[in-house]
């Protein structure tokens, strides 16, 4: 078993504004994550920060790619949208700040917490994004978080 | 605690049976912030929620959660219940409110439980 070889890798498309299959990505990741035999709280680990993310594509983009490499001792996500792109990501992490429109406040969403579970729940997290553009958010997942190479950086 | 206990105290209707009688209720939670219940609701947990959407059952699954209880007889999206069949969720509806239907459910000992991080 090679540890640098991806064992799974996933690659999904994710539409803006559709609501009706938002979240898919983050179960089937799940039911994978199962069935890989990973323990549960690392795989509720994923599969939050994933949908939150997923979500963000959703709520706040036009359209995005979700892709997923999972290796024997830890996991990558890394999601690519074209979009409004984020012009302060400081401000975007602030638990409670979010510029969800009213008709998406009304569903649940919007309460500002999305990228800091995002935080707590990754070893790492980075995020490039560009303004009229879009955003790409890269997370990773250690199976044993003493292997954290580098810190959290934004 | 099984979850087919709380439906007569909470006065509910079933709207998707879920794995009513085997799933065990071990906590609860009242949120109607999606990613305020993702973030500290504990598997295992009944959820109390105004909403009625689709998105709810997403949200149940990622924590574990067995059981949504909606509050205030909300009208509900038929996609909600078939995504809750899929996903074998049991869906309660009750003409409480959040409040009262958290009141009954401390009452017959589900009491609130936070994720710890
Ligand atoms: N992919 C994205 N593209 C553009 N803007 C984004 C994206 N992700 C986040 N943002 C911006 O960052 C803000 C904060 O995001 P965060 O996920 O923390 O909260 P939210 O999505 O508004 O609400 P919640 O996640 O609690 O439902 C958003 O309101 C939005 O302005
Ligand atoms: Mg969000």
């Amino acid at each position: 078993m090679n540890p640098h070889q991806p064992h799974i890798e996933i690659k999904k498309e994710i539409t803006g504004g559709d609501f009706s299959t938002a979240g898919g990505i983050s179960s089937e990741l799940k039911n994978i994550l199962q069935q890989a035999g990973l323990p549960p709280q690392f795989i509720r680990r994923v599969v939050i920060a994933t949908y939150e993310a997923e979500m963000n594509v959703v709520i706040h983009a036009y359209r995005g790619t979700f892709s997923t490499s999972i290796y024997p001792d830890h996991v990558q996500v890394v999601l690519e949208d074209e979009g409004p792109g984020i012009p302060d990501v400081d401000l975007a992490f602030q638990e409670g700040f979010s510029t969800a429109p009213a008709h998406i406040r009304e569903m649940g969403f919007g309460a500002g917490y999305g990228l800091s579970n995002m935080k707590k729940c990754s070893n790492q997290i980075d995020i490039q994004t560009q303004v009229g553009k879009g955003t790409k958010v890269m997370m990773t997942f250690w199976l044993d978080p003493s292997q954290v190479k580098s810190s959290v950086s934004v | 605690m099984k979850v087919s206990d709380i439906v007569k105290p909470l006065e509910a209707e079933v709207l998707c049976e879920g794995d009513l009688n085997n799933s065990e209720i071990t906590g609860g939670y009242c949120s109607d912030l999606l990613s305020d219940c993702i973030a500290n609701a504990s598997e295992g947990s009944v959820w109390v929620t105004i909403h009625s959407h689709p998105n709810i059952i997403a949200v149940a699954v990622l924590v574990g959660m067995p059981c949504i209880v909606i509050s205030n007889f909300q009208e509900v999206d038929p996609q909600t219940i078939e995504k809750a069949k899929k996903e074998k969720v049991t869906l309660l509806r009750t003409s409480l409110t959040s409040y009262q239907a958290v009141e009954v459910l401390t009452k017959i000992g589900i009491h609130g439980t936070k994720k710890h991080a």
